[in-house]
């Protein structure tokens, strides 16, 4: 099960680019990710094709597909590694009136056991002598959630979005941008096959597992700040920060620094730094004293406390340099990130023979891979 | 930061930023348009490549408890 929504939250935001005033430029991407860490593979292509008509539209489409192989610690601790796929649809179309842009957008994802649609829509004007861009957004999702192997089980999620963000040129050189995002969610927020576990005496391993229970109403709000700087000799600098809470008592941090460098010859490095920490939902833990503790209850490894670092190394290089037929430019990027996940009050429960409750803690690297051309056009 | 407090600040500040719009505010653009080439280069652009910044930031989504304010981001799961 996938946080489609988010996704096609994300999906949407990558429909939506470019400044109030002036139509996102006509372009073609075709990507292959790869993401392996923590037991888990996940491959798959995604294709983003954007087009201007009648000099006040234009209209963008997304294919996108993951493939998953999961044996992760979840799985192999209480299930059974398994494999399956997720395909999403997202389009798009903008409207440009004079500084006005207008945008609407709709995403569908499926899989075996989830289906999620989210309609988006947005408004952005360019201000102060086109010094700075404010855009409103909204967005409505509707999932429905299904459970392999239970016919009886069928439930809902709505979800709804409301963002507001800034673009506000301060210099020459430096670029700002402020985004803030409250999301409500109501209906079955949880895995449904997750389970908790708690004390149980009565076993060899001294504990027994039973499903998990969330809340099923949810709302968070995120702010961030975001700074890009022009350096004398043609390379940027980038930093952001972000502030997350939410009413599932969840509080975090991220941090992020960056460094692009464009040489001769057509060639493009970038080097990034991402580090993000999080306490636990309240209602979250490792290990319940016993069966039906509490009303709700998670032991879900991304609600526990936890901290990770990203390291990105990338490069781009200009294939059409001075176009070629209908083609004004074209690149290829291979993106690298390296992650490492440290978790403070999550339990390696492939440790076998030990008190229950003292296994060492949990924690695991993964790579993400990246590939892909674009084209102008 | 609690949800409801910010969730306060967030509506004001779309209730400030609509009725700027709608007041039509001006001000003399302290930098120019013809200064604004260096801004213009797509290493200055926040989100470059939107079908790889989706992609990164749904691996970064799938894993953590925090969402949105992302401005453009992207994925790959495994939630489970």
């Amino acid at each position: 099960m996938k946080r489609s929504f988010i996704f096609g939250l994300l999906a949407l935001a990558a429909l939506r680019v470019g400044h109030a005033g002036v139509l996102p430029e006509d372009r073609a991407d075709v990507l292959l990710h790869s993401y392996d860490g923590g037991g888990v593979t996940i491959e798959g292509p995604s294709v983003l094709i954007r087009k201007q008509f009648a000099q006040k539209f234009s209209v963008s489409a997304n294919h996108y597909v993951d493939k998953v192989s999961s044996a992760s610690i979840d799985v192999v601790t209480t299930a059974s590694p398994y494999s399956e796929e997720r395909t999403q649809h997202s389009v798009g179309i903008d409207y440009l009136h004079d500084r006005w842009m207008m945008n609407v957008g709709f995403t569908n994802s499926e899989e075996n056991d989830y289906s999620a649609d989210t309609f988006s829509f947005g408004l952005s004007q360019d201000m102060f002598g086109d010094l700075t861009t404010v855009s409103l957004g909204y967005s409505l999702g509707n999932d429905m959630v299904s459970r392999r192997g239970d016919a009886n089980f069928s439930d809902e999620v709505e979800r709804q979005q409301y963002r507001l963000g800034l673009s506000q040129i301060l210099t020459k050189n430096l670029l700002l941008g402020v985004s803030f995002e409250t999301i409500t969610d109501e209906g079955f927020l949880n895995n449904p096959y997750r389970q908790v576990r708690y004390v149980d005496t009565t076993t060899p391993q001294g504990y027994s597992y039973e499903r998990e229970m969330y809340p099923r109403t949810r709302t968070s709000d995120a702010g961030s700040v975001r700074l890009r700087y022009y350096l004398p000799w043609r390379a940027a600098v980038h930093a952001e920060y972000r502030r997350y809470g939410d009413t599932w008592d969840i509080s975090a941090d991220m941090f992020e620094i960056g460094y692009t460098h464009p040489i001769e010859l057509g060639w493009t490095f970038e080097g990034k730094l991402r580090s993000y920490a999080q306490t636990k939902a309240d209602f979250y833990s490792d290990l319940f004293p016993r069966a039906q503790f509490q009303n709700f209850l998670a032991r879900d490894k991304e609600l526990s406390t936890f901290a990770s670092q990203t390291l990105r190394l990338g490069a781009s290089y200009d294939i059409v340099r001075g176009g070629w037929k209908f083609v004004e430019r074209g690149t290829v990027n291979v993106i690298l990130d390296h992650m490492m996940f440290d978790y403070e009050d999550f339990r390696d429960l492939r440790v076998t023979g030990v008190v229950a409750g003292s296994e060492p803690l949990y924690s695991f690297d993964a790579n993400v891979f990246q590939v892909f051309v674009s084209f102008w056009f | 930061m609690t949800a409801k407090t910010t969730s306060s600040a967030v509506r004001c500040a779309i209730a400030a930023a609509a009725l700027c719009a709608l007041a039509g505010c001006s001000v003399e653009p302290w930098v120019k348009p013809y200064e604004r080439d260096h801004l213009a280069d797509p290493i200055m652009s926040f989100d470059r490549d939107p079908v790889s910044g989706s992609y990164t930031g749904h691996v970064h989504e799938a894993r953590e408890g925090a969402r949105g304010a992302t401005g453009a981001a992207g994925g790959g799961c495994g939630c489970n």
